[in-house]
Parts: structure tokens; sequence; C-alpha cells
């Protein structure tokens, strides 16, 4: 019973990561690909079972700084990426489902060449979302149970609370699954690339230097904001594009030269 | 060889840095200032990440709708 305080400490922490990582996965797997995103998962957990198994209790001396300022600056990348295509897609700039033919010519594609299957991984994209939101996540996992534990020489303690909040939150997670798959495909893009701009500002500040306001409650204004902001450009473009579509065919065909991604 | 070679760099250019080289440039450019105020002015820059991905966001969409908007 004296144990008690210290596993929902350790529940509430773990909770936290784990339900970041959960996003990254949700979002590779809803908008990429499922196989490719359990692999990525799965071989983040090697990874992460390796690095524990190797060094023991000195995990806790590994650069996570570093990790977090290269992971941040890559997701921050990625999310902007998703962002501008779903903003240029909902304020009509580019086609909904340009996907479909984009799909079309990657299966030819792999048709012609079945030998350069990279490794068995289908989508590369998914699997590296998955591989580092799980390896960082797990690893701030591995941390917080090992710095409460030891700190209250009862690690068995800190084990439980982390392993229970890691079921919960993937149980969440299958929970979610379905009724998020049935949200139109731009708009879970959208939100794909808010969550991944967020996290990914969030991680690559933190690993700069910086201290969040309030630490990762921040994450609960940041998500809000680059959403308002998101959304604001979308709204904007689409006037614009309403705008020109009034004035003219001529105006159309300019934009859409201008138009790259 | 090269081929591989230029189809290697060619897929991770795509994957790393995707449509717009520019956001990428931006991101890791305010990152490294971002880094240089907590470290060298000890300046809890934290604002600092989050305007520069609304700004690179705004300017690469203003180039792609040919800057019209």
């Amino acid at each position: 019973m004296n144990d008690l305080p210290l596993v929902l400490t350790v529940f509430v922490a773990c909770a936290v990561e784990a339900i970041e990582a959960l996003t990254i996965v949700l979002a590779a797997g809803l908008t990429r690909q499922w196989r490719s995103t359990f692999q990525g998962m799965a071989a983040a957990l090697i990874v992460l079972a390796a690095i524990v198994g190797v060094l023991g209790p000195t995990v806790t001396l590994l650069p996570l700084t570093a990790l977090r300022l290269v992971i941040g600056a890559l997701l921050a990348i990625f999310g902007l990426q998703w962002l501008r295509k779903a903003i240029l897609r909902a304020a009509g700039y580019k086609a909904l489902h340009d996907e479909a033919s984009a799909y079309l010519r990657e299966v030819a594609a792999a048709q012609a060449a079945p030998v350069s299957s990279r490794r068995g991984i289908s989508d590369w994209y998914a699997f590296t979302l998955a591989f580092k939101g799980v390896l960082l996540e797990g690893l701030e996992v591995v941390f917080i149970v090992i710095t409460f534990g030891d700190n209250q020489r009862d690690l068995g303690a800190a084990v439980v609370g982390a392993a229970i909040a890691v079921v919960v939150v993937a149980a969440t997670g299958i929970a979610v699954r379905a009724p998020l798959a049935k949200v139109p495909e731009n708009a879970l893009k959208f939100l794909v690339g808010i969550m991944l701009t967020s996290f990914g500002t969030f991680w690559g500040a933190e690993g700069a230097g910086v201290k969040w306001p309030g630490n990762d409650a921040a994450l609960l204004v940041l998500v809000p904001v680059v959403a308002v902001i998101s959304l604001g450009y979308a709204a904007w473009l689409r006037r614009a594009h309403r705008a020109d579509t009034a004035a003219g065919p001529q105006a159309q065909v300019s934009q859409a030269e201008g138009v790259t991604g | 060889m090269m081929r591989a070679l230029k189809s290697f760099g060619a897929f991770w250019y795509d994957f790393v840095i995707g449509d717009d080289w520019q956001v990428a440039a931006l991101v890791v450019a305010a990152l490294a200032v971002t880094a240089l105020l907590v470290h060298a002015a000890r300046v809890n820059a934290w604002w600092l990440l989050p305007i520069a991905a609304f700004a690179a966001l705004a300017w690469s969409l203003r180039r792609a709708t040919g800057g019209k908007s």
C-alpha cells in the first residue's frame, strides 16, 4: 500500500509519454499504412529493449536532449509539409485525392522493379514516424521508471506504474482506431500535420535547451494554437481561391502553375 | 553505382526535406538561433520556434499559390 503514491506518480508521468507515442503511431497508421507503422513500432521496441539490456541503469546517461533536438526538428519539418498540403487541398489549390494517382504510379513502379522493395518495408515514412515516436517516448518512460524507482528505492513499483500506463494507453489507442478511420482523409491529414508540427516544435525547442512554460502542459496550449493558425491559413487561402475563380480561368491556370507540392 | 547513389540521395532528400526545402531550412535555422539564445544569451526563447514554424508555413503557402494570396 505504501507503494501506491509511487505507482500513481509513475503511471501519470508514463501515461503522458505513452499518449505522445500513441499520437504519432495513430498518425502514421491512419494516414499511411498500418503494416509499416507496426514494423516501425516493433523495431523501436527491439532497439529500446537492446539499449536497456546493454546499458541497464546507465541508460539515463544517454544524450536525450540531442535526441529530442534531432527528432523534434524532423517531426516539425514533416508536420509542416503535411499541413502545407492539407491547407492547399482544403483551400482548393490541390486535388483532394491526388494520392490516388501517386499511389497508382508507385504501384506501377514497384511492379516494374520488384527487387527494390526496400528491405521488406513498404512505407518508410510510416515506419520512421512510428520508430522515432516510440523510441523517444519509450526512452523517456525508461528514464522515468529508473529515476523515480531509484529515488524511492522501489524499482518494482515504478515498473508496475509504467506497465499499467502503457497498457491503458495502448487499449485506448485500439478503441479509438476504428472511429478515427471514419474521419475524412484530408481532415485526418490536417489533424496529423497539426500534431506532428506541435510535437516537433515542442521536442525540438526542448532539445535546443528551452524550458517550456508549464513543461509538458505547454502542449495543451501549443496544439490548439497550431490548429487555429492552420485553419486560419486555410480560410484565408480558400477566400483568395474563390476570388480568383470568380476572376476567371486565366487566374486559375497561373495559380495552378504555382502549386508545386 | 552512381545511379544507385543518386537514387539513395534523392530518396532521403524527398523523405526528409519534402516539397519545400526552404521550410526545412527555416526550421533548422530557428532551432540554431533558439539554441544560441538559450545557451549564449541565457534567454528562454520557447516562443521562437513556433513563430518561425508559422512564418515558414505562411511563406511556403504564399509561394505555392503563386504569391497572389
